[in-house]
């Protein structure tokens, strides 16, 4: 099941990482619990009272079940599932924002979340503020941020409001920052979440063709998306969730058609 | 184009769920590997808050100033015992503000930060940290109307001034700890926020900030012994408004008080803090 199915010359797996496909993401029986509480209890005085009563009862919900699976260096990687079925939930496990119940995560290398992007931009501060501001969050540190940052502005092509507040930009000149922050320095894994549609469609070209480069320098891609003509074209191995389980894991076509066929 | 992509091959990111230090240590390497974050948190409060208004910094001073004139309006002959009833009051007003201005605020930033906590792994006590900070440089620049207000009501600003510090320090490290165990009561019930604020004015005035110490009957001044901002508001007094040294039984149990709270807020937050992701 490691070696990956190919399809199309697109999804070539990279030369570039001579031959290293060491896992960057390991999933090992993996289960992620929520405890929702069988009537909602919101308040402490609430929770006060029925505890006295008796009556705090939980019910559990497994948000994913025992799943195991690996995402090798420099791989595509797609999830598919019906809304609710774990995806979040495991690009959140990867992200390191949830840690499992049960089961062990083990993830090398940064990994560059697609889903945060623009995260903790403020409307007040400046773009070349938020620039710093956001990098940080992403843990960088300052010394890394100087360095970094004319290369950030050249990619958002922003010189010109870069000393603006963030409240005189548009919603596209926005995710123009946010994605050039969050992908200038190359991760070893990236998180992309249906989030493709950045800005004008040039500006989409110049983010697939970043996202592409890093497949090719070696990166590995966990991938979301509705779209399956997008999972078949760019991923090279599929795992489809259901219901918190792991229903099926393979090559995109052999795995998309099984989906498709369950889900019609 | 590949020249732009560095990639340091030495320090490579491991995060392994299963190999961890115990919670309270982990907390604390990651903050300190994110100290960035911190300053540039307390950065984006302090600038876009004085960014906004005319009056800018003028309105961190004009809120306990205000609040002086009318305590000093109506209680400076009640209370005539005391030398220079408005610096009292101010000295007094300052250092509460900034205990419950900033417990406020962190718990604020670390639960309604929920879905930036979903989208993005930071440790999250940097947030109530950040919060601190901003609070600290709000309390450096309100010591200038202090130190005004003493001059004009002539109470004598002495050296022992520079000891302030300290007061400022342990005040800042009980903060944060009553910030840290609020927040992770307000993970599992929110109304424990609104709660709080109850809690904040009943403590105010079972404080002596507004009155002196001796007022109270000698029962509840036994009791004072077990208010950690009675120790801390009155550390911060005796180094500027009696501008003295303090002795050391004024001053350990304000610091025992506050590390412990500090220690045990830390401790308990850290093992709390990955639940945030878990509640919507």
């Amino acid at each position: 099941m490691n070696s990956p199915i190919v399809h199309n010359p697109l999804t070539q797996p990279s030369t570039a990482s001579n031959g290293d496909t060491r896992p960057v993401i390991e999933l090992e029986h993996v289960t992620v619990r929520y405890r929702v509480p069988k009537e909602q209890v919101r308040t402490f005085k609430e929770y006060a009272i029925r505890r006295v009563q008796g009556k705090v009862g939980h019910q559990e919900f497994l948000a994913l079940n025992d799943v195991s699976l690996t995402v090798n260096r420099g791989e595509v990687f797609g999830l598919v599932g019906a809304n609710g079925a774990g995806k979040t939930t495991l690009l959140r496990l990867v992200a390191r924002v949830m840690r499992p119940s049960a089961g062990r995560v083990r993830v090398v290398g940064r990994v560059a979340p697609l889903l945060a992007m623009g995260a903790g931009f403020h409307n007040e501060l400046t773009g070349r503020e938020n620039v710093y501001l956001n990098g940080a969050l992403l843990g960088f540190t300052r010394a890394e941020m100087d360095e970094k940052f004319k290369r950030i502005v050249d990619f958002a092509e922003l010189w010109d409001f870069i000393d603006a507040p963030l409240r005189t930009y548009s919603s596209g000149m926005v995710a123009r920052l946010g994605f050039a922050v969050a992908t200038d320095t190359m991760p070893e894994i990236l998180i992309v979440d249906e989030v493709l549609s950045v800005g004008d469609s040039a500006f989409q070209q110049k983010s697939l063709a970043r996202i592409n480069s890093f497949r090719d320098n070696g990166a590995s891609i966990l991938l979301v998306s509705h779209t399956m003509d997008m999972i078949r074209q760019m991923c090279q191995r599929v795992a489809w969730l259901d219901q918190g389980q792991l229903r099926m894991m393979g090559g995109p076509d052999e795995v998309v058609d099984a989906y498709l066929a369950h889900s019609l | 184009m590949k020249s732009l992509f560095t990639q340091s091959e030495e320090e490579t990111l491991i995060y392994d769920s299963a190999r961890q230090l115990p919670p309270a240590l982990e907390e604390l390497k990651e903050v300190l590997r994110y100290r960035n974050l911190v300053y540039q948190l307390v950065r984006r409060d302090v600038v876009s808050r004085y960014k906004r208004s005319v009056l800018g910094v003028a309105w961190t001073m004009l809120n306990p100033l205000g609040m002086m004139i009318v305590l000093t309006l109506v209680f400076s002959q009640l209370f005539n015992s005391i030398e220079g009833y408005a610096a009292y009051v101010l000295s007094g007003l300052v250092a509460w503000n900034f205990f419950s201005q900033t417990t406020s605020a962190a718990i604020a930033s670390l639960v309604w930060g929920g879905d930036f906590f979903r989208r993005i792994y930071t440790p999250r006590s940097v947030f109530a940290i950040s919060s601190i900070g901003t609070g600290l440089v709000n309390l450096v620049l309100s010591l200038v109307p202090l130190l005004a207000v003493m001059l004009v009501v002539g109470v004598a600003i002495r050296p022992a001034i520079i000891l302030s510090l300290l007061p400022m320090l342990l005040l800042a490290c009980f903060s944060l700890g009553i910030g840290l165990l609020i927040s992770s009561l307000a993970i599992y019930f929110p109304d424990v926020v609104e709660m709080y604020q109850i809690i904040l004015t009943a403590w105010f005035y079972l404080t002596p900030i507004v009155y002196p110490f001796d007022v109270l009957p000698e029962q509840v001044q036994v009791l004072m012994n077990y208010n950690p901002m009675y120790w801390l508001v009155r550390l911060f007094r005796i180094t500027i408004y009696e501008g003295r040294v303090p002795t050391a039984p004024e001053l350990f149990p304000a610091m025992i008080l506050s590390l412990i709270v500090l220690g045990l807020g830390w401790w308990v937050f850290a093992r709390k803090s990955d639940e945030f992701a878990y509640r919507t």
